[in-house]
């Protein structure tokens, strides 16, 4: 086996483990850093596809972004000492029920997809991207970040409610 | 095979500089403040106390290590390495001079600040595993900060990349030939400086670790080899962030005369003296002025200045 794939699968074999512990461990915030570590295997996956920027992004708003705010999230609800909440095997069947089916749809629509081989030289990732998102892709990019705003309004019309104007 | 001695020699390198280099700042940031408050600073252990730190970093490496009795010990043990070793992988992209980068990657200095922000979880999770309210409140306090100042921090290189059209450290520099950058971008390198301030968590933004209120913040239960890890990694903070304003805005190892690699150390540990002149001018801020000077000066500021470079560019055309 070359270097190349023994990194592969030790980089793949962590993004599992990440994801699998962030499912299964009991305490609240290991789970959350289980899923940042998930999220650090996928961008190294990036870096081992080439795409450097992807890779960057993905560790800037997935863990930067996301995971910290899951972290404060979890700080802000529960106090450590407290014990854990057991388990509800019904609704460990709902979840997974509902985790299968996403998984079906998913994995359906990778697979009746045709990936072409993107060409790998220089700036491509970056620039590419780029270009895409203000032509191409003009009419979903402009609807995500109205969704955004949406949301960041409605934030705060909910954190605003409960205070005196 | 050469791959690997090359990441080896490399890897080597980096350690070697890094901890030579804290043992530099500390003592300059002693002297810097010593000077500021009309003191005379470390003296007497080598020439003007040089070698201070290095016996204070013996003192550190002998101290007893301890650990919070109802802390988590995984992870208590794991933060310190978080928080460091982030900073290490950033030496990958430093240009220090004409062809001298150990990898110039096309992300260039985007690679840095992605993984500033593990550092940031390092340090969540240190305040976390020590069980204590002070390293909590201070964990807390230095992510809600690094969070907000990492827009303008973004948004200030984001000038300086429409100008160079490349995010590569190599490119950037090359782009700077005739002028700097902190000349056509003043506000920008303006707006990078105090963002790169708070993000190294640096006096006037140091509220996480403000030693009035929180004790020392998240590193309050941590003692010896592993509070030094993290002191360690807030000078290396200091010196990078220095190193990419002085690639960004400065004009990288370019100068007369002297060689690349002079240049880029001269100009990086000026401004690494600049940061220290800050931290022991200005007095502390409260957390709701830090908040409100992020979202409310430096954002605004950071995307007027995107918008005019961006209006400037096209009509240049």
């Amino acid at each position: 086996m070359s270097l190349q794939e023994l990194v592969f699968l030790g980089v793949a074999g962590i993004t599992l483990a990440g994801a699998c512990l962030a499912v299964t461990l009991k305490n609240v915030f290991y789970n959350a850093l289980s899923l940042i570590l998930c999220l650090f295997g996928v961008a190294c996956l990036f870096i081992f596809l080439g795409s450097e920027f992807l890779a960057v992004i993905e560790v800037i708003l997935y863990i930067g972004a996301i995971a910290v705010a899951i972290l404060f999230a979890i700080m802000l609800s529960r106090p450590m000492f407290q014990k854990n909440v057991k388990r509800n095997p019904a609704k460990i069947l709902q979840a997974f029920a509902v985790s299968a089916a996403l998984f079906v749809g998913l994995a359906r629509v990778i697979r009746s997809t045709p990936w072409p081989a993107a060409e790998t030289d220089g700036d491509y990732g970056l620039a590419a991207i780029g270009k895409n998102l203000l032509t191409v892709s003009l009419v979903p990019f402009e609807a995500v970040s109205l969704v955004l705003l949406v949301a960041i309004i409605g934030a705060l019309v909910l954190s605003a409610k409960g205070e005196p104007r | 095979m050469t791959e690997l001695v090359k990441i080896i020699l490399f890897g080597t390198l980096v350690a070697l500089f890094v901890s030579v280099n804290a043992l530099f700042l500390v003592w300059m940031e002693r002297k810097v403040s010593a000077r500021i408050q009309l003191r005379r600073g470390p003296l007497h252990v080598g020439w003007e106390g040089l070698l201070q730190t290095v016996a204070d970093a013996v003192k550190l490496v002998s101290k007893e290590l301890t650990l919070p009795k109802e802390g988590d010990k995984f992870l208590y043990l794991l933060a310190p390495a978080l928080v460091f070793a982030p900073l290490l992988a950033a030496f990958l992209v430093l240009p220090l001079g004409p062809g001298l980068v150990i990898r110039d990657l096309n992300v260039g200095f985007l690679f840095v600040t992605s993984l500033t922000n593990i550092t940031f979880i390092g340090i969540f999770i240190a305040g976390w595993s020590s069980n204590n309210k002070y390293a909590l409140l201070g964990s807390m306090r230095a992510v809600a900060q690094n969070i907000s100042y990492e827009i303008p921090l973004l948004l200030s290189t984001m000038g300086v990349v429409l100008i160079a059209g490349t995010l590569k450290m190599s490119g950037l520099v090359a782009a700077q030939e005739k002028l700097w950058f902190a000349a056509l971008q003043p506000a920008a390198f303006l707006i990078f400086l105090c963002a790169s301030l708070a993000e190294a968590n640096r006096a006037p933004f140091d509220i996480p670790e403000a030693e009035s209120e929180l004790v020392a913040g998240f590193h309050t239960e941590y003692s010896g080899m592993r509070f030094a890890l993290f002191f360690l990694g807030e000078y290396t903070a200091v010196f990078i962030s220095s190193a990419i304003a002085t690639t960004l805005f400065l004009g990288g190892w370019r100068g007369p005369l002297l060689p690349g690699p002079v240049w880029f150390l001269l100009k990086t540990y000026a401004v690494v003296f600049v940061v220290m002149w800050i931290r022991w001018t200005f007095p502390r801020l409260r957390s709701d002025q830090l908040m409100n000077f992020a979202w409310k000066v430096l954002i605004p500021l950071g995307i007027a200045n995107v918008f005019l470079t961006a209006v400037v560019l096209v009509f240049l055309k």
